[in-house]
């Protein structure tokens, strides 16, 4: 476990656990990353408040990776413009593309994502595309340079877990690259599911922002998403993964 | 008796547009009877993860009172999954209130002898300096309802002055025309709201005897005509009280509902402003809106649209709104002056439209917000 790393473009990361930032008091997002021991947290640009009031970027701790999200954009021009104003204000060359044009569901534009994401990986950034797990999407944004795709597993803030499960499993098989499921991720067991099933990393917010305990309910993901990781690289029995399997060989009628 | 003009007619002024959900609003009020509602119908809106035009009609219903706990219950739980703990902060800026209505029920009307003013862009300037320096990033610009007195070119003037000292620029002025949006827009305005008042269009008549705000279906097509001008986001709201305010929320909900189908991409926001009763008295007027019913209105709109920013008026007193954006309300102004130039150091120049009830300062409110345990946010925007 312990050479077990996530590599998202050239970085490596020992957590498989990237969280988010938006929904927060700000003063227990320390306490969040720390039982966490999350190295990515997100950042949606707009909130990332210049002026003389609390900004939400002295609250993140030094040592973690920040991945901003181009969270308000509606197209593909205005990622572009977001990520790039997230490089000069210091926030590194991770970009999560984030485009809704849907203000009710906050469902990804995945073609206007495609676009976005071509742009932005041409310029040099480490991009991690949000996205409605669609396979075809999902090899145009390998093609188109991104560094790890983040498939919803239902609507943001949801709750409801792993309604794209047999979607995301497509992902998992055939891209290769680090498939972090994004999104509707509402329960440790919930996130285990996804770990266990093959995903390389989760990404949650709501989840642990609203909890009653914040720090421990980190504590709780972060074991949930090591727990899984653990049983995947373990590989699950084959009655788990594969259904019911006869004791007695069906084929030993076969004369050889 | 003199003669008004016809309500209903559009002035020669006026954009058209080719729209049904004018008719669709009325038509869905017309028929809405909040009292068919059963105890059932609010039960069965409970269950729903997602609620239908049916759900929200049934938990705006006086059946739905007796399970007014578990709707907040539910609508808090709404709040929490879409906005954590944030809440945003802002202020209104008032720079003119000169006005060419005659709306009995308001403290601009044209009729009433109080001091009109209009700052001037240099005063423009120093109140929203003044404003900046409290904390705030987001400024609502307000005008009374004169295109004379503040034009499309003033407000835009503002607007600009505007985009110096915050993030977030929205309007409350008067109903304009695509291209009047599109200017203001331009100028760096990305939210517009505008107050349908009612959508009884026949009290509508009785309640707005003269101006531009007279004409009914113009104003309710203001948040598409801003839309279809490129603004971000629309806010809708009915003054609860002028009418039969079930009906009215109704068709508020369901004039967000519509739009929100139509242009999939708006920011849709309610605010819930109420006509303060004077006297509670069920005999007199059983449709008094008083605290009860206001938030079982913010709750019925928290839950239909889960995802709407719900602003919370100062007409509303500390402890209501310190409460509510615990609930359903995600946005609460702070430092709230209703008159013209209260927020600099100069003189106040021109009078309130209505009397606030809660006078607490931004710091006093961010304070607040974050003893109970909640995040205040000062922009949640970027401008693009």
């Amino acid at each position: 476990m312990d050479n077990d790393k996530l590599i998202i473009g050239r970085h490596e990361f020992s957590s498989r656990f990237i969280l988010g930032s938006g929904k927060y008091s700000l003063d227990l997002i320390d306490a969040a990353v720390k039982n966490a021991r999350a190295e990515i947290i997100t950042l949606a640009l707009r909130r990332a408040a210049t002026g003389n009031t609390a900004n939400i970027l002295d609250y993140i701790p030094k040592d973690v990776t920040l991945l901003p999200n181009t969270s308000g954009a509606r197209n593909a021009d205005e990622a572009v413009r977001i990520a790039r104003l997230a490089r000069e204000i210091g926030c590194g060359d991770f970009v999560k593309i984030e485009i809704i044009r849907d203000t009710k569901y906050l469902f990804p534009d995945n073609y206007e994502t495609i676009k976005a994401c071509e742009i932005l990986a041409n310029e040099g950034f480490v991009v991690m595309p949000y996205m409605y797990p669609d396979l075809n999407v999902a090899r145009s944004l390998r093609d188109a340079g991104a560094s790890a795709v983040m498939p919803l597993g239902a609507p943001i803030g949801s709750n409801k877990g792993l309604a794209t499960r047999e979607f995301i499993k497509i992902l998992i098989d055939e891209i290769d690259l680090p498939i972090i499921v994004d999104a509707g991720i509402g329960k440790p067991s919930q996130a285990c599911e996804a770990m266990e099933m093959g995903a390389d990393a989760i990404m949650a917010n709501t989840a642990i922002a609203t909890a009653g305990n914040i720090p421990q309910m980190a504590e709780a993901f972060r074991k949930a998403i090591e727990a899984g990781r653990q049983a995947y690289l373990s590989g699950l029995g084959r009655i788990i993964e594969n259904g019911a399997s006869a004791s007695s060989p069906l084929t030993g009628f076969l004369e050889n | 008796m003199k003669k008004r003009i016809d309500h209903m007619n559009y002035l020669p002024d006026m954009d058209k547009i080719k729209s049904d959900i004018k008719d669709k609003v009325i038509y869905a009020m017309n028929e809405y009877n909040a009292d068919k509602y059963t105890e059932n119908d609010v039960l069965a809106a409970l269950e729903h993860s997602s609620k239908t035009v049916k759900d929200f009609a049934a938990l705006l219903s006086p059946a739905a009172l007796p399970y007014l706990e578990k709707i907040a219950q539910q609508a808090q739980y709404e709040t929490k999954k879409h906005f954590g703990n944030s809440v945003n902060m802002f202020t209104p800026l008032y720079i003119s209130n000169y006005c060419d209505n005659y709306c009995v029920y308001c403290g601009f009307n044209c009729r009433n002898k109080i001091h009109r003013a209009k700052l001037n862009a240099e005063e423009i300037e120093k109140e929203m300096q003044a404003i900046a320096q409290t904390g705030l990033q987001e400024v609502l610009i307000l005008t009374g309802e004169s295109k004379k007195m503040s034009g499309v070119k003033y407000i835009g003037e503002a607007c600009k002055i505007a985009r110096n000292y915050f993030k977030v620029v929205g309007l409350e002025v008067y109903p304009m025309n695509i291209d009047d949006y599109r200017y203001i827009h331009e100028c760096g305005a990305d939210y517009v709201t505008v107050f349908q008042e009612t959508y009884d269009f026949e009290k509508y008549e009785t309640l707005h005897l003269a101006g531009h705000k007279r004409i009914f279906p113009y104003r309710l097509e203001t948040q598409e005509r801003a839309l279809i001008a490129g603004m971000r986001g629309v806010g809708f709201a009915a003054l609860l009280g002028l009418a039969d305010f079930r009906k009215d929320a109704f068709a508020t909900g369901m004039h967000a509902y519509l739009i929100q189908r139509k242009y999939p991409h708006a920011e849709i926001a309610f605010s819930c402003p109420r006509l303060r009763p004077i006297i509670n008295n069920d005999k007199i007027n059983p449709k008094d809106v008083r605290e009860t019913q206001l938030l079982q209105v913010i709750c019925a709109y928290r839950l239909f649209m889960p995802f709407a920013s719900i602003t919370i008026s100062t007409r509303e007193c500390a402890r209501f709104r310190d409460n509510i954006v615990n609930i359903a309300a995600t946005k609460i102004s702070a430092g709230v002056d209703v008159g013209i130039g209260g927020h600099g150091n100069g003189e106040k120049k021109g009078d309130e439209q209505f009397e606030i009830s809660d006078g607490r300062t931004v710091e006093q409110i961010y304070s607040t917000l974050c003893q109970n345990g909640l995040q205040p946010v000062m922009s949640d925007y970027i401008y693009v």
